[in-house]
C-alpha cells in the first residue's frame, strides 16, 4: 500500500510493523513526530506498546537499556543535541550487545545553536559503537528502520543501530511510501528473541558489570568482531529484503561509475539532487559518477575502494566537520586507499552544515573544483562550499 | 512469601568492613525475595559487589552508568509491564548518584509512576571516588573538598539537601527515612513500600567507616546515634501528603549531638569550637521544633 507519509513517520511505521514493545523517547527537533505518531499510534489501539515519556534523552537511552536488558525490542528516536546527551549511553548500549534501534533526525550541533540538517550529531556518535545508516528517502527511512531491527538481533551481531533521515529534508517532507504488509514485516523480521542474557528471575545475572583491565580488552575485541561480522550479515539482510520487498539496498550504490573521471560521494538526501545533477552532465558528455553511502558503520572500505579505484578525482561530500582534520567521510575513505597503488585524488568538500541547501550551484562549484584537480592542478583538500569566506576571515583578522 | 531465611546478596563481595549497605541492601533483598530485578547507579556498592566474572547478586541486576540507575529501572518496569509481569523493581543508589547527578532522572521516574522502589543508601559523600562532598553531606562535615583549614574551620558550608521531601513533593506513593539501626521500623518501611503500587523512594542512612571516620566496629552504634540525637528523624510519607507526614519513632530522650560528632573523625574540627556544636544541636531543635508534633 502507498501512503503519503513524513520522514519521521516512516521511522514511526519502522517502529510499528516491527512490533517494537517499548519506546523511551524525549521531544527534540526535527524527531518529535516520532514519540507524537508512536503516542498517536498505541491511543488508537493500532499499536501495543508501552510508551515512555521520559524527561530527557539520557533517560531516553537508558530506559531504552532497562527495557532491552529484560529482553524486549526497543526502539526510540532524536537528533542533534538529544543524541550528544546520550553519548555516555550509546557506549553502553553497544558495550552490553543491547540490540536497540534509534531514528536519527540528521541536525547540526550548537553554537550556534540551529535546528536544520546536517550530519553532526550522528558523525559525533562514531566511535560508540553503534551501526550507522544514512537514508536517502523517506522509503529508505522505513525499510531501513525495519531492517535495522533484523541486523542488530542477529546472534551473530547484537549491536545497537541508528537510522539517519535528514532534518526538515525528509524529517518533515511528506512523500510517497510504499508501506509492507505487516504479515511480510512480521515473517521478515520475526518474533522478538533476544539471543543475549536478560533480566530473569528465574535464572538471575549481573548485566553491566565491573570489568578490571584482565577482561575488558576481550569484551572490546568482541565488539569489533561484530561489527566486522556485521557487514557480511548487513548484505543478507540486504538481499533477503530485495527478494521479498523488490527494494534493493546495498552499502554502497554506485551510479555512472563504470567509465567516471569524477565520482561525487553523497550520503543521506542530498544524494537526490546530486544524482539529477550528474544526469545532467552525462546529457552534456561529461563523465561524472555518484556513489551513495547508505551505511557508515561499519564502514564499506573494500566496496569503496573497489567502486572508486578507477576514478581520476573522488570528491567527498559531507554535512559534517571534523575541526583540525576535515570531513570524517574524507578521512576514512582516504585511510581506505592507504595501502592501495592505484589510487584516485580524493577531495573533501564541506557543504550543507547547518541546513544550508545542497544545490545545483554548490555540486557546480565542486564538480569545477573536482576537474581543476583531474587537470592536474592544485586544490586544496578540504574546500568550504557555499561559505562566505571573506566575511569570516575579515572576522578572525585575516583581512 | 517470607524470605527472610534465604539470602539474596552474597558474601564474599569487597564493601568494606563496618560499611551499612551491604546490611541495607542484604535485608531489602531478604524481604522482596527472589522475584525481583535491581538496577544500581554507579558507586562503591555497583564496583565492589560486580567484579566480572563474579557478583554478590542472586537476583538480577543491572549497571547502566551513574546518574540513571531511576531511568533504567523505568525501562524494566515498561518491559515487565509490556510483558505482563508483576515483580519487584529496586534501584540501588548511593547519595551521589541520587540526590546530586541522579536527581533528575529520579524525579522523571517519579512523576511518571513507575512502580519502582528506589532505595538511597545515604552515606553523605562521594565515597567511591575518595569522600567528595555531595549535597547530602551535612554542614560542618570534613571531605577532601570541604577541607578545613584556617580560612574554612567548619568543612561543608551548606546543609544537606532534603531529598526524601524533594521526592514526597512529587507526590510519590510512599517516601520514608530509615535506618538500619531501627531494625524493625527499617524492615515495616520497606515491606511497605513495596507492597504499595506507583514510585517509592527510601531514604536509608547508610555509615562509611572510612569517609565519617569511625571504628568499624561501631557503624551500627554510629547509626543509631543520628537518629537518637535526633539529627537523622525517622518518618514517613504517604501520596506526597507532606502535611500529613509521620514520625516513626521519637527518641524517649534525646542525645546531644555531640555523643554523634564525637564518635567520626569528620566532624573531629567541629568539637574544638561550641559555637559550631551549638549551632549543630539548634538546627536539630529547630527540625524537631517545626515537625516534632507529626509524631502520633
Amino acid at each position: 500500500m502507498k501512503i503519503m507519509i513524513r520522514g519521521n513517520e516512516s521511522i514511526a511505521y519502522a517502529f510499528k510493523l516491527a512490533r517494537v514493545k517499548v519506546v523511551p523517547a524525549y521531544p527534540i527537533t526535527p524527531s518529535t513526530l516520532v514519540p507524537e505518531k508512536i503516542s498517536e499510534f498505541i491511543a488508537n489501539g493500532e499499536m501495543d506498546a508501552e510508551f515512555v515519556p521520559v524527561e530527557s534523552e539520557h533517560s531516553a537511552i537508558s530506559a531504552a537499556i532497562g527495557a532491552s536488558a529484560h529482553g524486549v525490542r526497543v526502539g526510540t528516536a532524536t537528533a542533534s543535541q538529544g543524541l550528544a546527551l546520550m553519548h555516555e549511553v550509546l557506549f553502553i548500549a553497544s558495550g552490553m550487545r543491547l540490540p536497540i534501534v534509534m531514528g536519527i533526525g540528521n541536525r547540526a550541533l550548537s553554537a550556534p545553536i540551529n535546528i536544520w540538517c546536517d550530519h553532526q550529531d550522528m558523525m559525533s556518535q562514531r566511535d560508540t559503537g553503534w551501526m550507522q545508516f544514512y537514508a536517502e528517502s523517506n522509503q529508505e527511512g522505513l525499510d531501513l528502520g525495519i531492517m535495522a531491527f533484523k541486523i542488530a538481533e542477529d546472534e551473530r551481531i547484537l549491536l545497537p543501530a541508528m537510522v539517519g533521515i535528514d532534518a526538515f529534508v525528509l524529517t518533515h517532507t511528506v512523500e510517497p511510501v510504499e508501506l509492507p504488509e505487516q504479515k511480510d514485516v512480521d515473517d521478515f523480521v520475526g518474533e522478538f528473541v533476544p539471543h543475549y542474557v536478560t533480566l530473569d528471575p528465574a535464572k538471575p545475572a549481573t548485566l553491566g558489570s565491573f570489568g578490571f583491565p584482565e577482561h575488558y580488552m576481550e569484551f572490546k575485541f568482541g565488539q569489533w568482531i561484530a561489527m566486522e561480522r556485521a557487514k557480511k550479515v548487513i548484505d543478507e539482510v540486504f538481499a533477503e529484503f530485495e527478494q521479498k520487498f523488490g527494494r534493493k539496498y546495498s552499502k554502497v550504490s554506485a551510479e555512472f561509475v563504470e567509465d567516471a573521471d569524477i565520482i561525487l560521494v553523497t550520503m543521506g538526501s542530498m544524494t537526490s539532487t546530486t544524482r539529477e545533477f550528474v544526469r545532467k552532465l552525462r546529457e552534456q558528455g561529461k563523465k561524472v559518477g555518484l556513489v551513495k553511502i547508505t551505511v557508515f558503520r561499519p564502514f564499506p572500505k573494500e566496496e569503496l575502494v573497489n567502486v572508486l579505484r578507477n576514478a581520476k578525482v573522488v570528491a567527498v561530500m559531507e554535512r559534517n566537520i571534523s575541526f583540525g582534520f576535515g570531513g570524517a567521510v574524507y578521512g576514512e575513505l582516504a585511510a581506505s586507499f592507504a595501502k592501495e597503488v592505484k589510487k584516485p585524488k580524493i577531495l573533501d568538500f564541506i557543504v550543507g552544515l547547518g541546513g544550508r541547501d545542497v544545490t545545483f550551484n554548490t555540486l557546480q562549484e565542486v564538480v569545477a573544483l573536482a576537474e581543476k584537480a583531474a587537470n592536474g592542478k592544485k586544490v586544496e583538500e578540504v574546500n568550504w562550499i557555499d561559505v562566505n569566506k571573506e566575511g569570516v576571515l575579515k572576522a578572525e583578522g585575516l583581512q | 512469601m517470607n524470605y527472610e531465611k534465604e539470602e539474596f546478596f552474597a558474601p564474599g563481595h569487597g564493601m568494606c568492613a563496618g560499611c551499612a549497605a551491604p546490611i541495607i541492601v542484604r535485608w531489602v533483598l531478604k524481604l522482596a525475595g527472589p522475584n525481583t530485578i535491581v538496577t544500581n547507579a554507579t558507586g562503591c556498592l555497583e564496583v565492589a559487589t560486580t567484579a566480572y566474572p563474579r557478583t554478590s547478586w542472586r537476583v538480577p541486576w543491572l549497571h547502566v552508568a551513574f546518574e540513571n540507575a531511576a531511568a533504567a529501572a523505568a525501562g524494566v518496569e515498561a518491559a515487565a509491564k509490556a510483558k505482563g509481569e508483576k515483580l519487584n523493581i529496586i534501584a540501588f543508589g548511593g547519595d551521589g548518584g541520587t540526590v546530586d547527578i541522579g536527581l533528575q532522572a529520579l524525579s522523571g521516574m517519579v512523576e511518571r509512576g513507575h512502580n519502582v522502589l528506589y532505595v538511597l543508601y545515604d552515606n553523605e559523600a562521594y565515597m567511591n571516588t575518595g569522600i567528595q562532598r555531595s549535597g547530602a553531606t551535612p554542614w560542618g562535615a570534613w571531605t577532601t573538598t570541604s577541607k578545613v583549614g584556617s580560612a574554612n574551620p567548619i568543612g561543608k558550608l551548606r546543609p544537606k539537601k532534603p531529598i526524601g521531601r524533594i521526592i514526597a513533593a512529587h507526590g510519590a506513593s510512599y517516601v520514608a527515612t530509615a535506618n538500619p539501626a531501627f531494625f524493625q521500623d527499617f524492615k515495616k518501611k520497606v515491606q511497605k513500600a513495596l507492597s504499595s503500587e506507583g514510585a517509592k523512594f527510601l531514604h536509608v542512612l547508610s555509615s562509611c567507616t572510612t569517609g565519617w571516620r569511625h571504628d568499624p566496629s561501631k557503624t551500627i552504634e554510629v547509626l543509631r546515634l543520628a537518629t537518637d540525637t535526633g539529627l537523622f528523624p525517622l518518618w514517613e510519607v504517604v501520596d506526597g501528603d507532606l502535611e500529613n507526614m509521620r514520625i516513626t519513632y521519637k527518641p524517649k530522650k534525646f542525645k546531644p549531638v555531640e555523643e554523634y560528632l564525637k564518635m567520626q573523625g569528620r566532624f573531629r574540627h567541629l568539637l574544638k569550637n561550641p559555637e559550631y556544636v551549638k549551632k549543630l544541636q539548634d538546627d536539630v531543635n529547630a527540625w524537631w521544633e517545626k515537625y516534632g508534633h507529626h509524631y502520633p
